[in-house]
């Protein structure tokens, strides 16, 4: 067989980390190959050690049959592979031409006529639309995309890797995204799509690859494949992890979010329609592929997030009458009288300042109080004396930058303060993310604890087997749209998988239970 | 009046000379990234050490003394000198990733500090230490033109070489980071690091490369204003730092332009020395304003930086990631 590509064992850890486990897949040459998984699955890295910003620690990489070094872009270039970066590296200020050319260390004169026409000619055989002489500013998302896969193709790439190619693309600009692949496929090249979506990988690939956890599961052809058959790969079997669960305590309505919608900076809906309610006693799971709302929706409701339309309202314990918070600063959320603490996913940017100790941090929740000019030590110290005997966070002294804990403790300091301030309303997002079995219970302990207290836990995570374990109901999100609300005790992995691909015809949210 | 406005120009060109070296050799720097706000004690240690290249070849050669020479290891040492402040800057910034804004002031009060100190050592028991064979050889005028034209002669060809080689150092320096490849490499960098190192490029290398250029031909101004319009004097007062700290100002002014710098160098030479030539034209300026009136560079500073952002235009802008450190994303 004429393999373009062949991985055979590669292994590549980060420290602890193993984000690729020995590996093994090939691509063959003018077919499209799917690489499917759930975040963090390793797929990014593993094609990054294809396009040279990562280096293996273990395994062969073969092109073309030969066992090959990649060290930098400029080893992949010259092999003929070219990646298309999920977040585009284009220089703003530039041309479309100035950006193809750019690195490249042709020889003779710097002719941009010539380089024009090249690039029309790349154009015309594939069926791309682009201008060379348009400012990068001045493009959409789809044409900066474009001249992304120009430049590598310019480059004379036959393996073009395309990491969420359609994460940003409308339906139409997906169809026509689609067919140019096509035709460079009939050209004989080599195209790999890391995506997570089923029905393009179905309608666009030859085969699927698919990986679990970093590692390789196996690659379909993918007219034998079916979407069930492909979400049963990619989540894999379940796994008992024997979280506690205690019943919901007398739930109430805490937080009812009502047609909420965010527009980003590209003007794409990343909120779409979003309703839901929160229950005071409940623990309310987000599942999604990453970056379909869920860090959006949080800051929606904290007060950081511009909204398009919509309304959050919240209902304080033993009122009926509720209150809007949307339209509100934190501080003025606050000053109404809301008891919310967030855990955000950015611990040390949005959630503490690392070069501060425990104290310090401990003040940034209550800086507003009193009216005393000189600041109040005592009562931060003692409240992070007490998070740090309570949580068993390891610190050498109360006033050792957090930066330098370790990712638990940080984690640990965080969740401790935003519980201290007897939350009505307690968010957090990836929570456990990077820690340790240990203290990933922890922060289950002291979710279910809340729980218990009659908070309203909202609890986004990306490990499924942990939101069914830990959620009373589970929210799915699919693309910035609400595609259903499921039961954490009798929902199915299969089942949340399928809805955090495939978004139903019918995506209305629920708050119907 | 004439001969007002014609030395009012003359004086102009000569600090708008000194600006342009300053400017460019930034010009350069901030294209990679970099913001160098060493650039003023560089020109200071530029400056002595072409005074010193000049002043020593000329006491150690005596009667066979030969311009050319003269020139040339004035210039060089210059060029060098200067560089290898530069290079401590891209040490700190680049390869230790040190704040630029911390390591530049530094650098600045570094090489006032040590041309004074190296001054006064040579100096020694004398008051004031000339080299002034050199001065002439680096004020030798264009010799027909400046003779054989009327009026243009006096205001255009009455310099020495270095102002008319700062005019060529801008116009390559346009030509290089405009119309060469390996220029569009080095504002990529400036603009958006990440993606240049995607397509391959060494930063590292481009950063070092450019900044020590840059610097070495601030150094330049530095040479100029000592053995040329200071009439080959070495004296420790702060002339060149006031004009370094101006040609700082003169890269925003230029919008990051070499070729902006050079009318806009002329300009602000003639804005700085408006307070001594304007009573002569009958503008009495009051003791009390002179020094408002010398600050109007940094006004119209302020004004091209108001009418830019205004305008917004990308390409006026500053290079979008000046002033920051670039390391390789690690997870």
């Amino acid at each position: 067989m004429d393999f373009a590509v062949e991985l055979r064992n590669v292994t590549k850890r980060f420290g602890k980390v193993t984000a690729n486990n020995g590996v093994s897949f090939s691509v063959r040459r003018g077919e499209i190959l799917s690489l499917l998984g759930e975040n963090g699955s390793g797929k990014t890295t593993l094609m990054n050690m294809l396009s040279g910003i990562y280096y293996p620690d273990e395994g062969q990489i073969l092109v073309g049959g030969k066992e090959v070094t990649i060290s930098s872009p400029k080893d992949a270039f010259a092999l003929g592979i070219g990646m298309i970066h999920q977040h585009f590296k284009l220089v703003d200020v530039f041309t479309a031409a100035e950006n193809v050319v750019l690195g490249l260390d042709e020889k003779g004169k710097f002719d941009r006529k010539a380089i024009s026409d090249k690039i029309r000619k790349i154009c015309d055989a594939y069926g791309f639309e682009l201008d060379p002489d348009q400012k990068v500013y001045n493009m959409s998302v789809s044409q900066k995309q474009t001249l992304e896969i120009i430049k590598v193709l310019y480059r004379g790439a036959d393996i073009l890797i395309l990491d969420e190619p359609t994460a940003v693309l409308t339906p139409q600009e997906t169809e026509k995204l689609f067919s140019v692949i096509k035709n460079m496929r009939d050209d004989g090249k080599s195209i790999i799509i890391i995506t997570h979506k089923l029905h393009e990988v179905l309608s666009v690939s030859d085969r699927v690859a698919i990986l679990r956890r970093g590692e390789y599961v196996d690659t379909v052809e993918t007219s034998t494949a079916t979407e069930l058959m492909l979400t049963e790969m990619m989540v894999g079997k379940k796994v008992s992890l024997n979280i506690d669960r205690p019943d919901p305590v007398d739930p109430v309505e805490r937080i009812r979010v009502e047609g909420l919608t965010c527009v980003n900076s590209d003007g794409i809906k990343i909120l779409d329609n979003v309703s839901f309610t929160a229950n005071g006693g409940e623990i309310l799971g987000i599942a999604g592929i990453s970056g379909c709302g869920q860090k959006e929706l949080l800051e929606a409701i904290a007060g950081l997030q511009k909204v398009e339309s919509g309304s959050v309202e919240y209902f304080m314990p033993g009122e009926t009458e509720s209150r809007q918070l949307i339209g509100k600063s934190p501080k003025q959320i606050r000053r109404l009288g809301v008891a919310l603490s967030f855990v955000p996913e950015d611990r040390l940017g949005m959630g503490l300042v690392g070069s501060m100790g425990m104290t310090g941090n401990m003040m940034l929740k209550n800086y507003n109080e009193g009216f005393n000019f000189f600041l109040d030590n005592k009562h931060p110290k003692e409240l992070a004396e007490e998070i740090r005997e309570e949580l068993e966070v390891i610190t050498p002294s109360l006033n050792t930058p957090v930066r330098r804990l370790s990712g638990g403790n940080i984690q640990k300091v965080l969740v401790g303060r935003e519980i201290a301030s007897a939350p009505a309303v307690l968010m957090t997002a990836y929570a456990v993310r990077g820690l340790d079995i240990n203290t990933s219970y922890t922060i289950y302990r002291l979710l279910n604890e809340q729980k218990k207290k009659g908070v309203a836990v909202i609890y986004v995570g990306e490990d499924l087997d942990v939101l069914l374990e830990l959620s009373d109901k589970i929210l799915v999100l699919c693309g910035g749209k609400v595609n259903g609300v499921v039961n954490g005790r009798d929902a199915t992995k299969e089942q949340i998988g399928m809805m955090m691909t495939n978004l139903s015809s019918e995506s209305e949210g629920g708050s119907d239970e | 009046m004439f001969s007002t406005i014609a030395a009012w120009f003359s004086r102009t060109v000569m600090f708008g000379t000194v600006m342009m070296y300053g400017c460019v050799g930034e010009t350069i720097t901030e294209r990679s990234g970099n913001l160098n706000l060493g650039i003023p004690g560089i020109m200071c240690i530029g400056g002595f050490a072409g005074f010193a290249g000049g002043y020593f070849y000329e006491r150690a050669a005596g009667d066979s003394y030969n311009g050319l020479i003269c020139v040339l290891l004035a210039v060089v040492s210059s060029f060098i000198a200067a560089m290898l402040v530069g290079l401590i800057y891209c040490f700190f910034t680049i390869t230790l990733r040190a704040n630029q804004n911390v390591t530049g002031l530094t650098i600045t009060i570094f090489g006032v500090g040590l041309s004074k100190f190296l001054g006064t050592l040579v100096m020694g028991e004398q008051t004031t230490i000339v080299a002034s064979r050199a001065h002439d050889t680096f004020s030798t005028r264009i010799p027909w033109l400046y003779e054989n034209v009327p009026y243009l002669g006096e205001l255009v060809f009455s310099y020495g070489f270095l102002v008319y080689l700062a005019i060529f150092v801008c116009v390559g320096a346009s030509l290089f980071l405009f119309r060469t490849k390996t220029g569009l490499n080095l504002r990529a960098i400036g603009e958006n690091p990440a993606t240049a190192d995607a397509a391959g490029i060494n930063i590292t290398r481009y950063k070092y490369l450019s900044i020590c250029i840059g610097t070495g031909i601030s150094g330049l101004g530095g040479l100029y204003y000592v053995l040329d319009y200071n009439r080959g004097m070495w004296v420790t007062e702060n002339g060149i730092e006031a004009l370094g700290w101006l040609a700082v100002a003169l890269v925003i002014f230029t919008t990051w332009r070499p070729m902006n710098a050079i009318w806009g160098a002329i300009l602000f030479g003639f804005l700085s020395w408006a307070y001594q030539f304007l009573p002569n034209l009958g503008v009495t300026i009051p003791n009390y304003a002179i020094n408002l009136v010398q600050a109007l560079p940094y006004v119209v500073t302020i004004f091209v930086l108001v009418i830019v952002s205004l305008r917004k235009k990308r390409e006026n802008q500053a290079p979008q990631s000046l002033g920051l450190p670039y390391f390789r994303e690690e997870r």
